[in-house]
């Protein structure tokens, strides 16, 4: 029981942090956004040209340097990998293609939700069905596999990479770009990000704070634990609105949405359903990549070439709804989870080991 | 005893495991090793609703688990 309280005040205080930040200049209703702030990552590397996605996100710094050390204190990190970790890398691409079409990971449709944004209502009808679908998988015997533990350095490349990050964010090098219009340009001062992440990074990595994980337990198991925690943000973010009149009830001029409710619904399933799949959401990733699961840190890759992807060929959507290309995207994701879900099921038989004009090996 | 290795898998895989065997015996014991805290605790709250019995030996980086219902 002491559990479940403590991560419904972790819900509570992300919440009251993520109003915060967007009181402080963040965009609206995005607070938080795991899939967002990659996104943003993204563009401020340059790999992606959309000069108003453009910033090295604090918040994402914070968060994995925050469950880096708490891991360490607790002594819960370990390095780990060897679990199928390229096919990790291509759910997670086509996990942020999707959560890109509705604009939005869980934790910004809860946000959104809380904000009065109804198109998020659809999505998380959406993610629920996205990650039915994966349980019915891991019910079958879907499994990616034994990860071993690997030598201890190896797990902290991905904070140190981030530790770069933090640098490139302070010295801004010509390289690096930084939006002057746009949701790039809207961002909490630095120090501020900056220690509302590392707080985050702090909570998810003691609660294992993951809605996709929430919803799925509730189904595998009646378990309730991680789904406490995203109740209080969703009722703390909502009263929070009501309270600072930034409460905005409706489908249409919903801040950085678009009310297409077909490809909201599509975009979270597939992305629920991928999320399932490599074991949480994008928020997951980054806070098991900085415990030192090398297998996380390349799902995050991922989630980053997603991004990238998802700008450089028009699959994301806009404000104004999703383009031909990206439903095209959404779709071929589907397909190729389903192909990596029906090939990885123990319980559906796959004639393993085929080999090609009858040569072994390469 | 039968011991099941969740070693090196992510959730909820480790509790699926658990749940498996506590649905096919019915009663009886047998034991899980895992190697994380998350997979340790998941499959303490299953046996505890599921009211089993649960010991947790730790060694090293791992958790020896052993479930029993009479």
């Amino acid at each position: 029981m002491k559990k479940n309280v403590f991560i419904a005040v972790a819900g509570a205080v992300i919440a009251v942090m993520a109003l915060a930040l967007v009181k402080l200049g963040n965009p609206p209703n995005m607070g938080f956004c795991i899939a967002c702030f990659l996104r943003d990552i993204t563009g401020g590397l340059g790999l992606h040209r959309v000069n108003t996605l453009q910033y090295i996100r604090p918040e994402i710094i914070g968060l994995v340097l925050g469950a880096f050390a708490t891991s360490l204190f607790t002594r819960e990190y370990r390095s780990l990998g060897g679990s199928n970790s390229f096919t990790r890398f291509i759910l997670a691409f086509f996990v942020m293609i999707g959560m890109m079409v509705f604009l939005g990971c869980p934790l910004r449709m809860v946000l959104r939700i809380a904000g009065g944004d109804l198109n998020a209502i659809v999505a998380l009808v959406g993610l629920v069905a996205g990650v039915l679908l994966g349980v019915a998988f891991l019910r079958k015997g879907f499994s990616l596999g034994r990860a071993i533990p690997q030598n201890r350095t190896n797990g902290y490349i991905f904070p140190l990479l981030f530790v770069a990050m933090l640098v490139l964010l302070l010295a801004r090098p010509a390289y690096i770009f930084f939006s002057e219009q746009g949701p790039g340009s809207m961002h909490a001062p630095i120090i501020a990000a900056l220690v509302a992440g590392l707080i985050m990074g702090i909570l998810a990595q003691r609660t294992r704070f993951c809605f996709v994980g929430g919803i799925r337990d509730s189904i595998l198991f009646g378990e309730f634990y991680l789904l406490y925690g995203f109740l209080t943000l969703l009722v703390v973010a909502l009263i929070g609105n009501l309270v600072l009149g930034s409460f905005n009830l409706g489908f249409v001029n919903q801040p950085i949405a678009h009310n297409d409710g077909v490809w909201n619904f599509l975009g979270m399933a597939l992305g629920g359903f991928g999320s399932v799949l490599l074991g949480g959401c994008p928020l997951r990733q980054l806070v098991s990549a900085s415990e030192g699961n090398t297998d996380s840190a390349l799902t995050v890759l991922g989630l980053i070439a997603g991004a990238a992807f998802a700008h450089n060929f028009g699959l994301a959507a806009s404000t104004k709804g999703v383009a031909v290309n990206g439903q095209i995207a959404v779709i071929i994701g589907f397909a190729i989870i389903l192909l990596i879900a029906f090939l990885n099921t123990k319980g559906i038989p796959v004639r393993q080991g085929v080999s090609a004009g009858g040569s072994k090996g390469c | 005893m039968e011991v099941r290795d969740a070693r090196g898998l992510l959730c909820p895989e480790p509790v699926l495991i658990a749940k498996r065997e506590i649905e096919q015996l019915g009663r009886g014991a047998f034991q899980v090793i895992v190697d994380t805290v998350a997979a340790r605790d998941n499959i303490t709250r299953l046996a505890k609703s599921k009211k089993w019995e649960i010991t947790v030996e730790p060694s090293g980086d791992e958790f020896l688990l052993t479930l029993k219902k009479a």
